[in-house]
């Protein structure tokens, strides 16, 4: 099952060349552009981890496509995104984040219901990848 | 794309420098030759654009650096056309593991334009074996080779400590494409270059002025420690101080744009210059600046 989140997750995976000019226009726009990378694919988890320092002050997309290869070669089967940061007074958050890279297999969410007082049901979503530790979740 | 402007542009700008201008005149055929090549589908290779400008102190390397950005962006060369200018201590580290992510983080910054080291030779200490300067030259050298399309290096210093840098590190000299020498400037283009500094500052000599400031240039360069424009500037400089004290001096009449704009001769010749080659001539000191 196709993980969708951030911007563009509904469409076909973004080729190099566009993410390039996604990130130029991140870079126009003067924000900072981070690349995270987690192989937790559940929407809950925010604690992505960060490949390297945020990228200030840069004016050409060329400096972050290097970081993404590199990131790339080490972590490929993992979930990358790219995230943009606006520092501006009244911002001062994330104004763009979209999945850079995602592993070739992607099991899924199984769904869990937990009988509860009464005749109360719960829900919760699980994913499959995780049940193994970190690290041997898609490199299998 | 226009290129005929920006040579005309840089013609008029920038005084002397033959061997600087052939080189970008020959730079910018090359580009037009590569871009028919492609029409015509034709093997085509990104030339190696990394520079090194060796030359005495204040003949323009830096200036010439600087504008470099500018005119490889309007060719079409860089993407963005800024400049990242460093020196050694925003390249090397202070500590181990601290060189790496500080050189690649400038080397990220200036992609898509120009990076500038000046004084390029600080980065290799061959005294003190355990330097990170190496360190950052590794990188340097790598990033050079692999993102040759993304990034222009351009090094600058004097022309002995240059050659001693190339020496020891052969790598950067094959890696460079284009070795430029910046020669001395002749009097006649440092009067040229003051002129065009005066200009810009909207001051003028008087045909006396000019005449003495000849001479200045004349006697200024057979003494030591001359090093070129930089010189001329500081010349400059203190000839308008001393201009400044001589209308002060004497206040008392109504001062015309004319006055505040105009150099005399006595401002020129009141240099320390002349006193001290009359001097080491045995002639009698005018005086003192």
């Amino acid at each position: 099952m196709r993980v969708t989140q951030g911007c563009f997750s509904f469409l076909p995976d973004l080729t190099d060349e566009q993410i390039r000019s996604q990130v130029q226009y991140c870079l126009e726009k003067g924000w900072a552009v981070n690349i995270e990378f987690t192989d937790d694919p559940h929407p809950r988890n925010t604690y992505w981890e960060m490949w390297g320092l945020p990228m200030f002050d840069l004016r050409d997309a060329a400096g972050i496509m290097k970081e993404l290869a590199d990131c790339r070669r080490v972590y490929g089967d993992r979930y990358i995104r790219i995230s943009g940061f606006d520092a501006s007074h009244g911002w001062e958050s994330v104004r763009i984040s979209f999945i850079a890279n995602r592993p070739a297999n992607e099991p899924g969410f199984g769904l869990q219901r937990q009988e509860a007082e009464g005749r109360n049901t719960r829900y919760s979503t699980f994913s499959y990848a995780a049940q193994k530790p970190e690290g041997e979740r898609y490199s299998s | 794309m226009e290129i005929a402007p920006v040579l005309a542009q840089l013609d008029r700008e920038l005084i002397g420098l033959m061997p600087v201008k052939t080189r970008i005149r020959e730079i910018a055929s090359l580009l037009l030759i590569e871009r028919i090549r492609q029409k015509m589908a034709l093997a085509t290779t990104f030339p190696t654009l990394h520079m090194s400008f060796t030359g005495n102190p204040g003949t323009g390397k830096t200036t010439v650096a600087l504008r470099m950005a500018g005119i490889l962006h309007r060719l079409g060369f860089v993407r963005r056309g800024h400049v990242i200018s460093v020196t050694r201590d925003d390249l090397v580290g202070q500590y181990i593991g601290h060189t790496a992510p500080k050189t690649k983080e400038i080397l990220k910054k200036a992609m898509g334009g120009v990076l500038f080291i000046d004084e390029a030779y600080y980065l290799y200490r061959p005294e003190n074996e355990r330097d990170y300067g190496q360190e950052a030259i590794e990188i340097l050298l790598q990033m050079m080779e692999a993102q040759r399309e993304d990034l222009v290096v351009i090094l600058a210093g004097y022309g002995d400590r240059m050659e001693k840098f190339f020496q020891s590190n052969p790598g950067f000299r094959s890696r460079i494409g284009h070795h430029i020498d910046f020669p001395d400037y002749s009097e006649a283009e440092l009067l040229a270059i003051a002129q065009l500094m005066l200009e810009e500052q909207h001051y003028r000599f008087s045909p006396k002025a000019r005449e003495a400031f000849e001479h200045y240039i004349a006697v200024r360069k057979t003494q030591p420690l001359f090093s070129n424009a930089r010189s001329i500037r500081n010349a400059l400089d203190r000839i308008r101080l001393r201009q400044a004290n001589r209308l002060v001096a004497n206040l008392d009449r109504v001062l015309t744009g004319e006055d505040v704009m105009s150099i005399e001769a006595d401002d020129v010749l009141a240099s320390r210059v002349f006193s001290k080659a009359a001097r080491e001539t045995g002639l009698n000191g005018k005086g003192d600046a």
